[in-house]
This record gives C-alpha cells, structure tokens and sequence, in this order.
C-alpha cells in the first residue's frame, strides 16, 4: 500500500538535492520525498519559460522499472488495456493498471527497450505498482532502478539542447525511446513528457546525474523548473495527474482515455475490468472528464462543485488553477455525458458563489511534441 | 502621521488616525508565490475583526485575508483585479487591498509594531 509517511519518517532525498538547495529551491515534501516545488524564479516564470525555451525539471521520485523475461510484453497486457505486444523496440506508450471493476491503480508510460521493458511509475504508486507487478506476473523479472535519476527536459529548446550531447535525439520523434551515451554515462532516454511540449525524460544513473544537469542548465536556453511549474504546465496540457484526475473510482472511458486501449485488446477483452471498461465504450459512461473554463479570473481548485442549470451540484473539478500560458483560470472535472459537449455552460461554486464557466476541449494550449 | 502594526497573519495595517490601509507583508507574499487572483471588500462593508475580508489566490493555493480590526470598508483596490501581480511586486505599497475606518483603535494595542514583527518573521524563518 502507498501510505503516507508520518511526520517522524524522514523524507527520502534525490540524487540532485544539493544541487536544488545550491540553485535556491523551496524544498516540500512530495509522496515521501524532499522534492523542488519552485526556484527563486517561481512557477509563473518556469513555466512560461518552458513553453518558450526548455525547463529541465527532476523527477527522480517516480518509479523507474525493467521487466525482464521470456515476453514481458504478453505478461504485462495481463494488467493493463495497452496494445503493449504491438509496441515495437525503441518506442514507448502510454497505458493504465486497471483493476478488476474497471477502475485505474496507476497511469504509467512503457518503453520497448528492445531486451527488456521500461516502465516509468508514478512516485506515491510505485511500490503498490511493483507488488501488483510481483504479484501477478510471477514470471516477470522486476527491477526497481534505484541508482537512477529521472531528468525532464521539456520545450521547443529542448530538442537543440540535449542534440548537442547527443546528436541521435534530434532523430526521435514523440514517444520514441533509446539508450544514449550522455557525457560517457549510460542512459535511457524517451522523446516524452508531462507538459504538452516537446521534450525527453532522461534515466540516468545517480552518479552521472548531477553532472549532466549542470551541464544542461550551462546552455542559456534552459532553466530549472519546479513540480509548481510541471502541475500547472501538465493541467494546460490537458493530462491527468493520477489520485485527482484519475482513481480507483474513474475508469479508463470516463477519464477520456478509451485511446489508450488498443483495437486488439477490445476485441479480445482480456484485461482487469474489461467488461465494465467495453460496456462503458459501448453504451457511454456515467459520467466523463472535460475541460472546464472559468469566465471570470477565480480559479477553481479541485474539490469544487460543477453545477447545472437547474443549480444541482453534478459534477466536481478534479484539477484546478491559474493556466500561465493560457492567462487565466482553467481546470478539468468531471461531469455528466449530457453536459460533455465542448461550449455547454455550467456553474463552478467557488466560495458559495457559482461562477460561470464552459466546457471545452482539451488541452488548453496546442500539443506541440515532435512528430516528424 | 502614519504608524504601521502587524498581524500574526502577516497582514499590515498604515494607520493614521482612525483610518486604516490593509494589505499583506513581503513574507506573506513570499510564502504565497505568484498571486493570480486578488477579492477585495466593496466600499461601505462593514467587517469585525478576524472576519474573512479578501481572498487571494496563487498559483499553489487560495488563502483569506481577515479584517485585522473592526471598521467600515472606505475603498477596495479595485486595479489587483486587473494586476495581482502588484501584490508580489510591491505587497507594502500599489499593493495594497483595502482602506477603512476603524470602529476601535483600541483594537490596535493586540498588534505588532515593526520590530515586533520583524523579531516574529525571524522567528519563522
């Protein structure tokens, strides 16, 4: 189970943490461990100087894993809907541990790395996700990559950046995946991220890691960027941040991922929940998640009510703030199909008040990741 | 001649005679972060000490600003609506959040003066 540590339990520290403490960084806690919430420049700056050049963000809390063994690949589409045999060596995809009742236990992006996969977990999830793994796919050899530090380096900079390392990752398109020497370290990297930019994740071992960090905050185009910034840039982006905006009570159609189910995998149905997951894709789910926008300049947090126009509370914001990039409130909840349509208007009641807001689509700035 | 006091919730307050200017201190905005969204009180409120006057928001969280002292509201910073930013740029000056009458400067004798607070912050910090 992901238990909240107390407040005796000492945070766990990542590989860059001096080096976020020298650069100025508010240090908070963060499923369990000493994370950069922001940097003197604060989130407003890092993120708009994500989406214009390139923000080199740590996120060596989240569970980095390989499985190994004889087809890793079929074991694991035992636990998720991904079409994860079809995925070929050198790319990645994004899927979800579903449960038994068509909820989600995690969302997480895998990588054929050619002899093993890699799989990147989220960090209050990742030992419940390596039972569940253990558990279930007893043939499969789970390695937990302690020794490795995971880096982010995300915006239209990016690309030119680490190329300058690396001159093959100019070659990646989006949700590519390859081992790359950086700095003579060994590291495996993906042309992914969490901020709707173009960009890579970087696995790097612990060792090498502060090295290759100083090395990319060198080039002027790249500044450290904080969780701060990566919520607000991954909530304009229109991606969901597991335990808000995805749980064990929302399932894969209701969040609007049926994308991630493969075409195969329906016809099959051969995964955890699949009868209520197609049932769902078939007759429409109960309710589904959108984009929300406020009219005015309040934003609503998670935890606020989505009214209609009767003034019933249906529906509540699971993701909520001020987008930089967007220059105003936006947020995502969920709300019930007959509402969904991008233009309806609702209420969201904040502080008692019910504001107005529209339904939109999402995300709330233009996907901008390289696709060749 | 003005005399600024101090709240436990990091509020100042520039009082002269029985008027008072409110607004939040450098460590609070610094604690807050970018502030996006700024309420403040409409002119003629009346407001008792510690009720909710103002809301603030930044990009982490929303917080309240509470009446440090009893009075009516004589004007509301109308410009943080458009510029909220000015509270993290300037929180002791354009920053501003609302002017009022006080009802009892008595009111003011449970309150900091500078260097109370400035020896309260380095207590924090």
């Amino acid at each position: 189970m992901a238990e909240s540590p107390s407040a005796e339990t000492p945070l766990r520290t990542v590989p860059l943490d001096a080096l976020h403490r020298e650069l100025g960084a508010r240090m908070v806690p963060f499923a369990g461990y000493a994370m950069p919430v922001q940097y003197p420049a604060g989130v407003l700056a890092e993120h708009t100087h994500t989406r214009a050049k390139a923000g080199l963000f740590d996120v060596s809390h989240m569970g980095q894993v390989r499985l190994t063994g004889a087809d890793p690949a079929a074991a694991l589409e035992r636990l998720v809907p991904g079409a994860i045999r079809a995925l070929k060596p050198g790319r990645q995809r994004y899927t979800l541990f579903t449960n038994d009742a068509g909820g989600i236990l995690d969302d997480l992006m895998v990588a054929n790395a050619g002899d093993h996969l890699f799989a990147v977990l989220n960090a209050a999830r990742k030992e419940a996700d390596v039972d569940h793994l253990r558990t279930h796919l007893p043939e499969v050899e789970v390695t937990v990559l302690e020794d490795h530090a995971l880096l982010a380096l995300q915006g239209p900079a990016a690309a030119g950046v680490l190329a300058a390392l690396a001159p093959e990752v100019a070659d990646m398109r989006f949700m590519d995946a390859r081992a790359v020497e950086l700095m003579g370290a060994p590291c495996f990297v993906t042309r992914s991220g969490y901020t709707g930019e173009d960009g890579y994740e970087i696995s790097v071992p612990a060792e090498a890691a502060e090295r290759l960090a100083r090395t990319l905050l060198e080039h002027e185009d790249v500044a450290p960027a904080g969780l701060g910034a990566r919520d607000s840039l991954r909530l304009e982006a229109g991606l969901c941040l597991y335990g808000s905006d995805i749980t064990e009570s929302t399932s894969p159609i209701e969040a609007d991922l049926a994308w991630t189910i493969g075409k195969t995998r329906r016809e099959a149905g051969d995964f955890p929940g699949a009868r209520t997951i197609l049932e769902q894709l078939r007759g429409g789910p109960p309710s589904r998640r959108v984009g929300l926008r406020p009219e005015g300049r309040a934003p609503a947090r998670a935890g606020t009510e989505v009214i209609d126009a009767d003034g019933t509370a249906v529906g509540m914001v699971t993701s909520g703030g001020y987008g930089p990039t967007v220059g105003g409130p936006v947020a995502m909840g969920y709300v019930p199909p007959w509402l969904a349509k991008p233009g309806t208007r609702v209420a969201l009641r904040v502080r008692g008040k019910d504001l107005p807001a529209q339904v939109v689509a999402l995300p709330f700035t233009p996907p901008r990741q390289f696709r060749g | 001649m003005t005399t600024l006091y101090y709240t436990e919730d990091h509020e100042w307050l520039a009082v002269n005679g029985e008027t008072a200017t409110v607004g939040i201190t450098d460590y609070a905005q610094k604690q807050l972060g970018d502030i996006v969204f700024v309420e403040v009180p409409e002119e003629g409120k009346t407001l008792a000490k510690g009720d909710e006057a103002a809301v603030i928001e930044s990009v982490k969280a929303a917080s309240e600003v509470y009446a440090p002292a009893s009075g009516t509201v004589t004007e509301g910073n109308e410009a943080l609506a458009d510029a909220p930013g000015t509270v993290n740029d300037d929180p002791m000056g354009d920053g501003w959040f609302f002017k009022m009458t006080l009802e009892d400067t008595g009111e003011l004798d449970d309150l900091m003066d500078q260097e109370a607070y400035d020896a309260f912050v380095a207590g924090l910090e």
